[in-house]
């Protein structure tokens, strides 16, 4: 097949509408995720509407153990690769995670350690070939821990920081790496959570977040205002920020 | 959340999920539930104040093409402007469409919807070969026409109160361009307009006749037909490039709701007088683009809010050939003398009753009526339309009804204690219900 884009988390609906974007552009596409069911759902999809060549692979962030295994799979039935998406995730819920040390892992493990753990091997790939690009989604949340999820929040923002590291790794060998900071966006994640604002369609983080590798970006706030709200919540100083009930 | 239909009138609060994954599309463990798609039916066939509704806009992926026999199975979330775009140039067609694309397929078939060639070819669920309904005891089925042809029967029409319909697979036709020869022929009178829709020299694919509710004396009833088909490639102009270019022309949106004094019987009369008219010179046929034809107003997004902020109501009745022309006679009058306006009024012919148990077209004329919310007395006169139209042998429309009374819709549907026989058997504990089906008195013992 075409070097194909491998999704990795491609249920979610940033991951369908990303995949979307990419396939409107007549790239191939590596779907991976945990649910085969959907994945295969989602293929028949994209090769309908599209008329694109689309495979599907299973894995599991938390097995650790099978993901060297897992790239190599993926190598070996796609040649190369065109870059990687790296849209999995989970949000977890606070509460809960304050009480139930499985919850807590749970959120570290998927957000941070699941998406090193994958990425390293697929970076060795791209390193390898010397082309391509990594698109990680991160979050706003990984700006500044706020009380409201701060265990979500480290997740993302040692995730942040591990693709801040990449891209220089990987700039020497020609391969872009984009930091997605994704705002509020309408997915099963976030839907009838109350206080949201601000809220994002997939639909327009998908076009943005191919917007973004097309132009260039390193880092992409998406939707484009979430830099500056960020801007204003990281000069707070900590004296004041601590007191906020955000 | 906030709910209403199309039509804004009524609203009401409802516990909403929206599943992103097959297998959570499943019946609630407590308490009922309704299906609802892009929420284009006008009353309140998807709501459900006591209940929760289960958005399906995210299940709404394609799985299959058969390019042998046109067959689409896809998610019913799915909607027609999705199939539009895919497969209009690859040459493909909905065989049947509603007059707006922004509608899904279980939404459709939920309603059994008909478009401008039902007098040829029927309604949607005619197209249908194979559908998945999740049942109220969580059992994915699969049926088809002619396996578990009762519970698919049950189903076309049955206004999502079977199940959740999880899976349409639905005809497509061949076309040969995305363009559409159209041409108008004015009708003086009612008289003419249903001799119009009748005659085989006007006949046509798609017929519709637009109607001046407002024309009083020798003009009463009168109507342009509007008649069409798919082009030919040898009737577009020459030269073009590519003719099954899905043409999508601009649209734009309703920001405000209008003020509610901006249709009243003068605007509108007004309105009719200059588009009858305009409309009357097109005697020529024309090619236009499949969009223009079928889908003139999704061309204004949210034109429901032309109706102001309380919303407005569509009537549609349909009434048998044999009594039409004496039912419809009645049925304007009474809406003349109401001192109503309806903005848009649509009739048009109706082929053979369809095997769907409560579907709506049947053998005759349909008349369509738009109606906006403006004072109480509204829903006393549509009271007496229904009487006309029971009187007359027809029935309304439930995917734009918010109002009939039980007894009413029983005597319209002779067919609804066979459903409801089917109903009980599957769903026992009446777990897909919605306001339309608590208003119809829906799983209620008798």
């Amino acid at each position: 097949m075409k070097e194909p884009v491998l999704v990795l988390g491609a249920t979610s609906a940033i991951a369908r509408s990303t995949a979307r974007a990419f396939a409107e552009k007549g790239y191939s596409l590596y779907l991976a995720g945990r649910d085969n069911e959907e994945l295969e759902r989602l293929a028949s999809d994209f090769r309908l509407r599209y008329q694109i060549e689309v495979v599907c692979g299973v894995f599991d962030a938390e097995d650790y153990e099978s993901h060297a295994r897992f790239v190599e799979q993926v190598r070996s039935e796609a040649g190369g690769l065109k870059g990687v998406l790296l849209a999995f995730g989970y949000l977890g819920e606070r509460k809960l995670a304050e009480s139930d040390a499985k919850e807590r892992v749970a959120v570290l493990a998927r957000n941070l350690i699941g998406a090193v753990s994958l990425l390293e091997p697929l970076a060795a790939c791209l390193e390898q070939q010397r082309s391509g690009f990594v698109i990680g989604i991160s979050s706003v949340a990984g700006d500044r821990g706020r009380q409201s999820n701060y265990i979500y929040g480290a997740a993302k923002g040692g995730f942040t920081i591990y693709l801040q590291g990449l891209r220089g790794r990987l700039f020497h060998a020609g391969v872009r790496v984009v930091t997605i900071k994704a705002g509020f966006v309408d997915t099963a994640m976030t839907y009838g959570m109350p206080g949201l604002f601000l809220v994002a369609s997939p639909e327009y983080v998908g076009k943005r977040i191919v917007q973004a590798l097309e132009r260039g970006s390193d880092v992409a706030y998406i939707p484009w205002f979430w830099r500056y709200i960020m801007l204003v919540l990281k000069l707070v100083p900590e004296s004041l920020f601590k007191r906020l009930k955000l | 959340m906030e709910i209403s239909g199309w039509g804004r009138y009524p609203r009401g609060c409802s516990r909403v999920v929206r599943p992103e994954r097959m297998k959570e599309a499943v019946p609630p463990l407590e308490g009922q539930m309704i299906a609802r798609g892009q929420g284009r039916s006008y009353g309140n066939a998807a709501m459900s104040a006591d209940g929760s509704v289960m958005l399906t806009e995210r299940l709404n992926r394609f799985l299959d093409f058969d390019a042998q026999s046109g067959v689409l199975r896809a998610e019913a979330g799915s909607t027609i402007a999705e199939i539009l775009e895919a497969f209009v140039p690859r040459g493909w067609f909905p065989s049947v469409t509603p007059g707006t694309k922004f509608v899904s397929l279980g939404g459709c078939l939920a309603a059994d919807v008909h478009g401008k060639n039902h007098h040829r070819v029927g309604t949607f669920g005619n197209h249908v070969t194979e559908i998945e309904l999740v049942l109220a005891d969580g059992q994915r089925k699969r049926c088809a026409p002619e396996k578990d042809g009762q519970l698919f029967w049950a189903t076309v029409g049955g206004m999502g109160l079977t199940g959740i319909i999880t899976e349409v697979s639905l005809r497509l036709i061949p076309i040969e361009t995305a363009g559409v020869v159209g041409q108008h022929h004015p009708a003086r009178n009612l008289e003419e307009s249903l001799e119009l829709l009748e005659e085989r020299e006007f006949d046509d694919e798609y017929t519709v006749a637009w109607l001046d509710c407002l024309a009083r004396g020798e003009s009463f009833g009168r109507s342009i037909l509007m008649r069409g088909h798919h082009a030919k490639v040898s009737d577009l102009p020459s030269g073009r490039k590519n003719p099954l270019a899905l043409e999508t022309p601009p649209s734009r949106n309703i920001p405000v709701d209008f003020p509610s004094w901006l249709l009243k019987p003068w605007s509108v009369s007004l309105f009719n007088r200059f588009f009858y008219f305009a409309q009357r010179k097109k005697r020529e046929p024309f090619v236009t683009s499949s969009e223009k034809f079928f889908y003139p107003l999704d061309r204004l997004g949210n034109w429901n809010r032309m109706y102001g902020r309380r919303g407005f109501v569509q009537y549609q009745c349909v009434m048998p050939s044999g009594q039409a022309r004496p039912g419809l006679r009645l049925l304007l009058e009474e809406l003349a003398r109401s001192g109503r306006a309806s903005f848009l009024t649509v009739l048009k012919r109706f082929g053979a009753e369809g095997r769907g148990l409560l579907s709506f077209p049947t053998e005759g004329y349909t008349l369509t009526l738009d109606l906006p919310v403006t004072d109480p007395g509204l829903f006393p006169f549509l009271d007496r339309l229904d009487e006309i139209v029971l009187d007359h042998g027809g029935r309304i429309y439930l995917a734009k009804d918010t109002r009939v009374k039980a007894a009413t819709f029983r005597a319209m549907y002779p067919r609804f204690a066979e459903w409801q026989g089917i109903k009980a058997a599957i769903d026992r504990s009446n777990c897909f219900s919605s306001d339309l089906a608590r208003l119809l008195a829906i799983g209620v013992p008798a």
